[in-house]
């Protein structure tokens, strides 16, 4: 086979084309496209559209969990940004400067997540933890408490405009995947990013600015947050700061590791990890058009958490070994390698 | 002095002081009414940090405790409402299912070499979800037993009454603090936290101890969900969205390390008691909003993890000098 060929057949691109599969033999009209308005309508669209969010927050995500890391606060960091949006526009500044306050409130969450991180050396986990209980305190207190609601047409076009016949999230979701896959592959950065992740001091030791990077990579992060709060912001055409971004960024750790990202660090792919989010999405609209209660997501989502770990364990790299003696490998010891070869030897 | 006891008199010192200040601000906040309300209205708090601190002592988090706590409140309210049974009969059933699945997330943890934040995360998702598949609406829970349990109270010198869920919170922590410092599983689940690797080396039941942290988590989740039906005489699925933070930051702010193997269960129980202080505070306040719980929690929770580190590196100065100083604490 082809290499380019061969790179299109991945688990994850399979199991969205099945998900897909099986929602338009739930529902027929799954596949029909719309012309309307100067703007392309249907399920297929919707699922893109209702995926931008999560899928934004996942390529931020997947930079943290590349260093070893993880960034717990991203959903109050998306409470934060649209409560600043949303009363900035209602005080009347220019969209300009209210997208960049936004965007500036989101740097610097991810600064204060990313020094913690690599000033203060403490775990991942616990140092967005401080920023995701207060951060939704923080963000009703820019509200005051109110579901700050807007008209700006500039900024609501951000959730619900179109560009070239499609929604703009889409638009900013594909171009921030661009770039950031490109600021990562085409540059040594994505490298210098694994090396963190596989081992922190080794790198440092070899020379490179593990600390600069580290708070780089958080605030990067954060900026990904704030683009996606005030996507989700204009897209309800207000600033919800006890609900927006509720749970997303499990949503986004788990779009992260659907796209096979390690979550012991030094393995990722940014583009993987927007094909997991756009899963997940694929998921949460088969589930609403076929009329299953939408709770029924919940369920599946656990079961997939479930199957993933399952396959991607240390266990199953053994139990495959034994099953397949005539690949003539070593088995696994060390657990950085064992996810890599379990996937690819038990989804394919 | 051993510097592992410094984060519990941080702790201490922290809630004398901030007691205080409050009530020379309003002196009705000293009264034994206040701290009887402030023991019912955070007893299903108390009851799941309770689990929590051996998660976390064993070095682990349980992100599942809030699903876990609605699941329990709507099985039972499902059980006695619709399908007859007595309370205690759905009780025993309620905390029987619960038990089971934490011991299936310990598993999971131990075999597949997860980490127990993404194990938990699905356990978080699961429960809720079978709680949606149960009911979609809250369930009210009408049954004599209910309205018996709840004239059970102690009446304390002031007029402060210790209600049946109050009680049972301080119950449990009493266990708990034996639990953790008294039994040989206590010693267990601190040897895991501070090192898993030497405690397997040193014959320390990794996968056993592992399954039963999990296990007792979900026991007691599941036993917060009763107290949490006791509370509100209802199940409703949506209830106990977002507990799970509440209670690792009362965990936290009781001075154990998130790290695990350093803290102690008392710590606990004043984390939760701050907490609900804050709370009676704005209350009391009146002028203050409702989400500075959120913003003042999230600033102790920064301040309490930074002195760890800062304990951390000392307790490493510490132990160059003297290795004894590193066994283990006892309350």
């Amino acid at each position: 086979m082809s290499r380019p060929l061969r790179s299109f057949i991945k688990p994850q691109f399979i199991a969205l084309a099945l998900i897909l599969l099986l929602n338009w033999i739930l529902f027929p009209g799954f596949f029909n496209l719309f012309f309307r308005d100067g703007r392309l309508y249907g399920s297929l669209i919707d699922v893109l559209n209702r995926g931008a969010p999560v899928a934004i927050l996942a390529i931020g995500m997947t930079a943290v969990i590349a260093t070893r890391g993880i960034d717990l606060s991203v959903g109050a960091v998306m409470a934060i940004a649209g409560a600043v949006a949303a009363t900035m526009v209602g005080d009347g500044h220019p969209l300009f400067l209210v997208i960049m306050a936004a965007l500036a409130a989101g740097l610097v969450c991810g600064l204060w997540n990313g020094s913690l991180v690599a000033l203060l050396g403490l775990q991942p986990i616990i140092a967005t933890l401080i920023l995701m209980v207060a951060g939704r305190g923080i963000a009703q207190t820019i509200t005051e408490g109110f579901i700050v609601t807007f008209n700006d047409p500039g900024l609501i076009f951000m959730g619900s405009g179109s560009i070239l016949g499609l929604p703009t999230p889409i638009i900013i979701m594909v171009t921030l995947a661009a770039l950031a896959t490109a600021a990562f592959r085409l540059t040594a950065l994505g490298l210098f990013v694994e090396a963190i992740g596989v081992n922190r001091s080794a790198s440092t030791y070899a020379g490179l600015r593990s600390r600069a990077l580290l708070i780089g990579v958080y605030t990067f992060a954060g900026f990904c947050a704030a683009i996606s709060g005030i996507i989700a912001a204009a897209d309800i055409r207000g600033a919800d700061a006890n609900n927006v971004g509720l749970w997303l960024e499990l949503d986004a750790i788990l779009a992260v590791v659907i796209g096979g990202t390690s979550l012991m660090g030094g393995r990722f792919s940014i583009p993987m990890s927007v094909v997991g989010a756009l899963i997940i999405q694929a998921m949460n609209t088969g589930i609403l058009v076929s009329g299953f209660p939408p709770e029924f997501n919940l369920l599946v989502k656990a079961a997939l958490i479930i199957v993933i770990l399952v396959v991607q364990s240390p266990l199953a790299g053994r139990i495959w070994y034994f099953i397949a003696p005539s690949r003539k490998r070593p088995p696994p010891s060390s657990p950085a390698e064992t996810p890599a070869t379990s996937t690819e030897g038990t989804l394919k | 002095m051993n510097v592992r006891y410094w984060p519990l008199i941080a702790t201490i010192t922290i809630f004398v002081v901030a007691y205080a200040l409050a009530v020379m601000q309003f002196p009705a906040l000293f009264s034994t009414r206040v701290l009887g309300n402030l023991l019912t209205d955070n007893a299903f708090l108390g009851v799941a940090a309770v689990g929590m601190t051996f998660v976390i002592l064993s070095g682990g988090i349980d992100l599942s405790v809030g699903s876990v706590i609605a699941f329990s409140g709507v099985l039972v309210a499902v059980l006695i409402s619709q399908f007859g049974l007595h309370p205690l009969a759905a009780f025993a059933i309620t905390l029987f299912v619960c038990t089971c699945f934490g011991s299936t997330m310990g598993a999971m943890i131990h075999y597949l070499e997860v980490p127990a934040f993404i194990v938990t995360l699905a356990g978080m998702f699961l429960a809720r979800g079978v709680t949606f598949l149960l009911t979609q609406d809250s369930i009210p829970i009408n049954h004599a037993f209910y309205d018996w349990v709840r004239q059970f109270y102690y009446v304390m010198p002031g007029g402060g009454r210790i209600t049946f869920n109050g009680g049972l919170m301080l119950i449990v922590f009493l266990v708990g603090i034996v639990l953790a410092h008294r039994t040989r599983f206590g010693s267990y689940v601190y040897a895991l936290g501070g090192n898993a690797q030497s405690a397997a080396l040193l014959g320390v039941p990794v996968a056993r101890t592992t399954i039963g942290v999990y296990a007792v988590s979900s026991f007691l989740a599941g036993l917060s969900g009763i107290v949490y039906s006791l509370y509100t005489s209802s199940g409703y699925p949506l209830a106990a969205v977002g507990v799970e933070l509440e209670t690792i930051a009362a965990v936290v702010i009781g001075g154990t390390l998130l790290s695990g193997g350093v803290g102690f269960m008392f710590g606990t129980l004043i984390g939760i008691t701050i907490q609900g202080m804050i709370q009676t505070y704005i209350v009391f306040d009146g002028t203050l909003s409702s989400w500075w719980t959120k913003i003042v929690i999230g600033g102790l929770l920064f301040g309490f993890i930074v002195m760890q580190r800062v304990i951390v590196a000392a307790s490493k100065r510490d132990w160059r000098k003297k290795p004894y100083a590193q066994s283990a604490p006892s309350l």
